[in-house]
């Protein structure tokens, strides 16, 4: 049943492991290919994670019933509170973690607005987060972002003990997934997904990128992975949308 | 009160705070009766959505304070956009928690109150003004000082109130509808129904009476008075109605026939015209 895995599985799977271990705590997916993901992982290996429905209810149990409240100032509450990990998107992201959602070019005339800072500043200095990127390109993985929104490690370095929860876990795209544990906390490859090669990834890079010899594939999804996938959590296909075959 | 004369009250350059969330339950209506006004220059405080988009398209805001646009379904608000890119507001960018605790500053009448968003990002850049506090307990922590929020005027929209001024909301999230009204001098609340005080229990549950009168200025009674936003459970957001928006704003000609044919008349003017868009089936 492997044979025919597409690359949006690997990143709903992907994705799914990057809330492995968390516990209990609220999994806040941005994108549909998280959401699938974060799914998937309660469903299988992190039955403890609370979910919302996109909106201001927790929805739990299988099948799933409203077991919480959680309106955006509750939610709130909960970033800071630290008992969450989010995955963002993001429209520029440095080698440090830097995150940018706001606009490109200089901030005071941007050559293109895109949404704003939103909660990245507090999601970043208050509980884990990872990053969601569906086309890994040179326009997103940049030298410089052109406005930290989400604060990068060289950026929380330099705040102190303020910055004591910051915390970023993993960046999964359409190409590989990549972590921060490098002795200086740089992006580096942690797995290729099946099929894209070392250069790919360096091509699709606006910076250096440490990918080691022996760097290993991102794991195949199990036969009940898939099956959860393809027919509980995203039979319409909503992850093929965002990650075309 | 009309729309008009909660709109009446309102002068160029005052501070404006909007309630509701992106593109849900937004006081339409009553910017769409600001839009008929003449009054102009605003700082517009709001959890961005069309609201900011449609003050901005008609130049009435002289500075933004938000943490983002977007219309939900639609990403990106495009005359939020296209002003910045213009580079025609000036804008204070905030976190939505700096906006939060901005306002529940203002509401309890603190100058600002302490946070940890912003640390460490470009919010503290762009804004040169903001502080930092340092606790004086033996942590020693430095802590952003989100200035107090305070408002002349804020625009709100329930599902139902009283003539008093109690409003009710009863949809899944109030927003921070009441952190607006309070944080204000003077608050107007639009709703779909006014309703007899005893009626409320027949709604909801008490916790659903969000907004209290003594911090209600004017009471409005506009139905669909949130659309094309979404207003759960009265109704929810018109996507096909925000997509001709969102699609009329990319193209000056465009948006000059979706302003005539939608913004030109009185709010009965505006439901009419949407009624017969609906029936377009487009």
């Amino acid at each position: 049943m492997t044979g025919g895995v597409t690359r949006a599985e690997y990143c709903v799977v992907a994705c799914a492991e990057a809330w492995r271990g968390d516990g209990e705590i609220l999994a806040a997916p941005m994108g549909a290919v998280p959401r699938v993901g974060a799914r998937l992982a309660r469903l299988t290996f992190a039955p403890e994670l609370l979910l919302t429905d996109g909106e201001a209810m927790i929805v739990g149990g299988d099948p799933e019933v409203v077991e919480g409240w959680l309106p955006y100032r509750a939610h709130l509450a909960m970033v800071t509170g630290g008992r969450r990990h989010v995955m963002m998107g993001a429209s520029q992201l440095d080698r440090h973690g830097n995150q940018n959602i706001t606009c490109v070019g200089d901030w005071k005339r941007p050559r293109r607005q895109l949404l704003g800072v939103r909660g990245a500043p507090v999601n970043t200095l208050n509980n884990p987060t990872s990053y969601w990127v569906p086309r890994h390109s040179r326009r997103v993985f940049v030298e410089r972002v052109d406005m930290v929104c989400g604060v990068g490690y060289d950026r929380a370095a330099a705040v102190g003990p303020a910055a004591r929860f910051h915390d970023l876990r993993c960046v999964v795209t359409d190409l590989a997934v990549l972590d921060f544990a490098t002795p200086d906390h740089t992006l580096r490859v942690r797995s290729l997904h099946p099929g894209v090669t070392a250069e790919a990834v360096r091509e699709a890079t606006g910076f250096p990128l440490d990918i080691a010899d022996h760097v290993p594939y991102t794991r195949e999804p199990t036969p009940a992975e898939l099956r959860l996938i393809r027919e509980v959590i995203d039979p319409a296909g909503a992850r093929e949308r965002e990650v075309p075959s | 009160m009309t729309a008009e004369e909660a709109v009446g009250r309102i002068r160029s350059g005052m501070t404006v705070g909007i309630g509701g969330w992106g593109s849900r339950r937004k006081p339409m209506a009553l910017v769409r009766a600001l839009l008929r006004s003449d009054v102009t220059d605003l700082t517009v405080v709001s959890f961005g959505g069309p609201d900011v988009g449609l003050l901005a398209a008609a130049g009435k805001i002289r500075r933004l304070v938000t943490a983002f646009a977007t219309l939900d379904s639609i990403p990106l608000e495009p005359h939020f956009r296209a002003a910045r890119e213009r580079g025609e507001i000036e804008l204070t960018e905030l976190d939505e928690a700096m906006m939060m605790w901005g306002l529940t500053a203002a509401v309890h009448r603190l100058p600002f109150l302490p946070v940890r968003a912003g640390l460490g990002s470009d919010v503290m850049t762009v804004n040169p003004s903001l502080r930092t506090v340092t606790s004086p307990y033996e942590d020693g922590e430095e802590l952003v000082a989100v200035p107090a929020l305070r408002l002349d005027v804020a625009l709100v929209h329930l599902n139902r109130a009283d003539a008093q001024g109690n409003g009710q909301y009863l949809g899944p999230d109030p927003y921070f509808d009441d952190l607006f009204c309070e944080a204000a001098a003077e608050a107007y609340l639009s709703c779909e129904r006014v309703v007899g005080t005893a009626e409320f229990a027949d709604a909801g549950r008490p916790q659903t009476l969000l907004v209290k009168r003594h911090a209600v200025t004017g009471v409005i009674e506009t139905p669909q008075g949130a659309h094309f936003t979404s207003c759960a459970p009265d109704y929810g957001r018109d996507e096909a109605f925000q997509s001709a928006y969102a699609k009329a704003a990319a193209d000056p000609e465009a948006w000059r026939e979706f302003t005539e044919r939608f913004l030109s008349g009185d709010e009965e003017r505006y439901r009419a015209a949407v009624a017969a868009f609906g029936k377009e089936g487009v």
